[in-house]
Formats: C-alpha cells, sequence, structure tokens
C-alpha cells in the first residue's frame, strides 16, 4: 500500500489557514475576499478546500429534506406499520444534518439547486423507499470516499458522526425493502473485502443530478 | 487567536458554543472545541512527524499500525462471536441466520484484509470469554450461546462499540489515505450492521440520546457521551428528541479498550 496524500499541518501556513478557516466561521466578514470565500456562489463546488465537501453535503442534504418532506405531509398510502414513524425519524435526522451545515458554512455555503423529483411517484412505498435507499446509499459513499480530500480533522470527524447515521438509514431503508434478507449490507455495496462503497465527489453529483435543477459543477479537484 | 478573544468578537457566539468544560463533561472530544482547532500543533504534529519517518524506511508508521491492530482486535472479536453463534445448534433461528451469516462474512473479510494490510506485524487472535467474564467464563453473558435474546444483546453491543471505535480513530490515519478509505468504509459496514442487529431486537436503528435501551447496565459505556450535542466548534441547538439520534459519537482508543476487556482474556491489549 502506498502512502497517501500528507497533511502539511506542522507548517506555519497550515496552521494560520486553519486559524483563517476558524475564525471565518464564526467571523466571516473579517476575511472577505480570502479564498476561502470561493467556495460560494457561480453555481459551484470548489473542492480546494473542506468547504467544497461541506458544500456537496448540503445540497445532498437538502435535496433529501425536501424529499423526506414531501414524503412524510403525504405519505403513500401502503407504507407497512411502523415504516411512517423511520422515515419521518430519518427525516429529522437529516434535517438535523442540514442544520449543522448551514451554520458550519455560514455565509460560504451554495445556494442549493431546485429539486426535481419527477422521477419519484411519492404514491408508491416501493419507489419511496428505493428512492430513499439511493439517497442514503449515496450519502454513504460519498463520505467515505471525501476521506482521500478532507484536510481538517474536525471535518473527518463530523463526517464520522453523519456517515454512520446514514449508513443506519440505508440499512433500514434495504430491510424494509428485502425484509429478512442479507441486503441491509447486500453484495452489491459491500465488496468481498466487507468494504461498503466509496466514490469521489463527480460521482456522488452524477448519481444525484436527477434529482436537481441546473446541478452544480465540481471544480478544484 | 485564543477562544476568549473569538467569543468577544461575536458574543451572539457565545450563545451557540458550549464551554469547553461542559463540552468533556458530555464526553465530548476536547479536540473539537475551539481551543484545540487553534492551538493545533502538539499531537498531530508529532504523529505528522513520526508517520513520515516511517514511510522513509518503508513499510507502515507506528501510529497507523497500531490503529489497524486495534481494529484487528475488534474484528477478531466479532468473527469469532458470529461464527461460534451459527454453530450453536438451536440458538439462532432460521429466518435470522441468512443476516447473521452476512455479518459473519464481512467481519471474516475484514479480519483478512486487516491481516494482509498489516503482515508481518499484525497481532495475534486473543482468547475470548464471551461471556464478559474476564476469563471465568462465567461473567454476564453466560448464557451466550445457548440463549438467542442474550446473543443478540451482546451482537448489538459489539457492533455499536465498533461504529464508535472506528470513528475515533479515522483521524490518526490522515497520512495514509487508502487506509483511511479503507477504515471508513469498514465503518459504514458496522453500521449497517449495528442498524441490521438493532431492528431485529425491535431496537430503533439509530442510538436515541446515550440511551441502551433494553441492554442491561454493564453496557452502558457504549453509549455514554452519544447524546453529545457539541460539533466542530458548533452546539446543534436543542430541539427536541431528534437531534440526539442525528450524530453517532466517537470513542477513544482507551474507552473502547474498557469496554472490551471482560472479553478478552487476560484483559485488553
Amino acid at each position: 500500500m502506498l502512502p497517501g496524500d500528507t497533511v502539511p499541518i506542522s507548517t506555519r501556513r497550515e496552521f494560520l489557514r486553519r486559524a483563517a478557516i476558524a475564525t471565518a466561521l464564526v467571523s466571516p466578514a473579517a476575511f472577505t475576499g480570502c479564498h476561502v470565500l470561493g467556495a460560494a456562489g457561480k453555481n459551484k463546488l470548489d473542492f480546494g478546500d473542506d468547504f467544497g465537501l461541506l458544500n456537496l453535503m448540503l445540497v445532498l442534504e437538502t435535496t433529501e429534506v425536501r424529499f423526506y418532506e414531501r414524503v412524510i405531509s403525504a405519505p403513500p398510502r401502503d407504507l407497512r406499520p411502523g415504516e411512517f414513524e423511520i422515515l419521518r425519524d430519518i427525516k429529522a435526522n437529516e434535517r438535523q444534518h442540514l442544520r449543522f451545515l448551514k451554520r458550519a458554512l455560514g455565509p460560504l455555503r451554495v445556494k442549493v439547486p431546485a429539486s426535481n423529483f419527477s422521477s419519484v411517484d411519492f404514491t408508491s412505498r416501493r419507489s419511496v423507499l428505493e428512492t430513499a435507499r439511493n439517497f442514503e446509499d449515496n450519502g454513504v459513499a460519498t463520505l467515505n470516499g471525501a476521506g482521500r480530500r478532507v484536510k481538517l480533522p474536525e471535518f473527518l470527524t463530523i463526517a464520522g458522526k453523519l456517515v454512520s447515521v446514514e449508513g443506519r438509514h440505508a440499512a433500514s431503508l434495504r430491510d424494509m425493502l428485502n425484509p429478512g434478507s442479507r441486503d441491509f449490507a447486500g453484495d452489491d455495496v459491500v465488496d468481498e473485502n466487507g468494504l461498503d462503497r466509496a466514490i469521489t465527489p463527480d460521482e456522488s453529483l452524477r448519481r444525484s443530478s436527477k434529482f436537481l435543477v441546473n446541478p452544480p459543477r465540481i471544480v478544484g479537484i | 487567536m485564543t477562544p476568549k478573544r473569538l467569543l468577544e468578537a461575536d458574543p451572539e457566539l457565545e450563545q451557540q458554543l458550549l464551554t469547553r468544560r461542559e463540552a468533556i463533561g458530555r464526553g465530548a472530544r476536547t479536540s473539537s472545541s475551539v481551543a484545540a482547532g487553534l492551538a493545533m500543533g502538539s499531537v498531530p504534529v508529532a504523529l505528522a512527524a513520526v508517520a513520515k519517518d516511517a514511510f522513509a524506511q518503508g513499510g507502515l508508521p507506528g501510529v497507523i499500525v497500531d490503529v489497524l491492530n486495534f481494529a484487528l482486535t475488534l474484528e477478531y472479536l466479532e468473527a469469532e462471536f458470529y461464527n461460534r453463534g451459527l454453530a450453536a445448534p438451536g440458538l439462532i433461528r432460521q429466518e435470522w441466520r441468512a443476516q447473521v451469516d452476512q455479518i459473519r462474512k464481512h467481519e471474516d473479510a475484514h479480519v483478512a484484509f486487516l491481516r494482509r494490510t498489516l503482515g508481518s506485524r499484525a497481532v495475534n487472535k486473543p482468547t475470548f470469554d464471551y461471556t464478559a467474564g474476564d476469563g471465568s467464563g462465567n461473567g454476564p453473558f453466560r448464557d451466550v450461546f445457548t440463549n438467542e435474546r442474550t446473543f443478540f444483546a451482546v451482537a448489538q453491543a459489539f457492533e455499536d462499540t465498533g461504529v464508535r471505535a472506528y470513528k475515533g480513530q479515522a483521524a490518526y490515519l490522515m497520512d495514509n489515505r487508502d487506509i483511511l478509505v479503507a477504515a471508513l468504509q469498514i465503518h459504514s459496514v458496522e453500521a449497517r450492521h449495528a442498524a441490521q442487529i438493532r431492528r431485529l431486537r425491535n431496537q430503533k436503528a439509530w442510538i436515541v440520546g446515550d440511551s441502551r435501551g433494553d441492554l442491561p447496565p454493564n453496557t452502558q459505556a457504549i453509549y455514554d457521551g452519544d447524546d453529545n450535542r457539541f460539533h466542530f466548534i458548533l452546539a446543534q441547538p436543542a430541539s427536541g428528541i431528534s437531534m440526539t439520534h442525528s450524530f453517532d459519537e466517537p470513542l477513544t482508543k482507551g474507552q473502547i479498550l474498557r469496554i472490551v476487556a471482560p472479553f478478552i482474556v487476560g484483559g485488553a491489549p
């Protein structure tokens, strides 16, 4: 196995960059014009720093929340007992994730594109659960893959706090779709080494693009 | 810049930030506090230095070897547990066996993957006491391989522990991104397992607050601090129960080893 990217945390420049990021989170006005603001606006996600990842998560989580809110406001009639409560819990979790991301990004957050759910039949349990499963599997794979480029250990920890909750969602939805089977951690998502999927930001966006009107572009990789 | 100065710069922030003391009291990792974030240097710098030195000599750095061997010990614990459970006649009801076997397959694969990655530096498998009896074979879970309820209670304990264990170690693997991503890929598989075991036991798939649910009190350390609402430098505002099952929290290596020690004959490594 080859050594991967190393994080130059020992340099003075890196220390200052971290201080700048921490300060930008709490006092953005002080850093207007600073490169970290490059992540905002213009319908692109700049992966030159960790805000690209946070903004990608913002786009995904916002889309999920809109989806789950629509499901909960008018649930499919063929949901089975207990399933509404599970979907309501998942919606609540995603709203909390979104709330965190919005606050963490502050003015650095991108404008999230409008959602397009024309591929979803909201009256069908199967269509709703399959869409939800795809969202959650995609979220897991996106955050796993983000481990390759996240720079701050703090954001790695945050990603870890989110991703296992997404994994719990994904397993639950998969089990609801095929109860009693191996699908909760099926061979379609877990490989022969027992590893879940990990995808690039581009792949993540590609998988979500049908739900996004005018999806953003990824730059800085 | 000190945390105090930051607060002065934006008094409103004081509402959002928990104090460092409160964060520690709630079991948050102090490294996620503003203070640690800005005082970055000491430990990570030391780790990076060790890592680069070892890379120069070839082979995995000691820090990464230690993390992977810690993970391997937990995977040994889980893999043998499921293998023995599936081999115990009449223990697991027929309609659950495929699911348990899927988990068993992954734990075996994790052991093989970690051993292959570590090569000659892999630790050997300890002898386990699944009754949590410190080697006496007569601990609180003494009917673990004869009583299905006990078996699945211990399974939940192991899976929820595994999720928190990997989460706590990720930051130490940042110098080798191949290994870091693989560890994250194992981490989310453990989360899937945890969810499924919890569902089989009629528990929510996610941990609510720091509740151990119907598990016995001797498992509480697995759930302590999972009600943390202090993330990075932001405190998630209180808003009912939902916030408490939206984030899974890490545990340190020391905390995990204390949890699993009763299951390891001769104590934790």
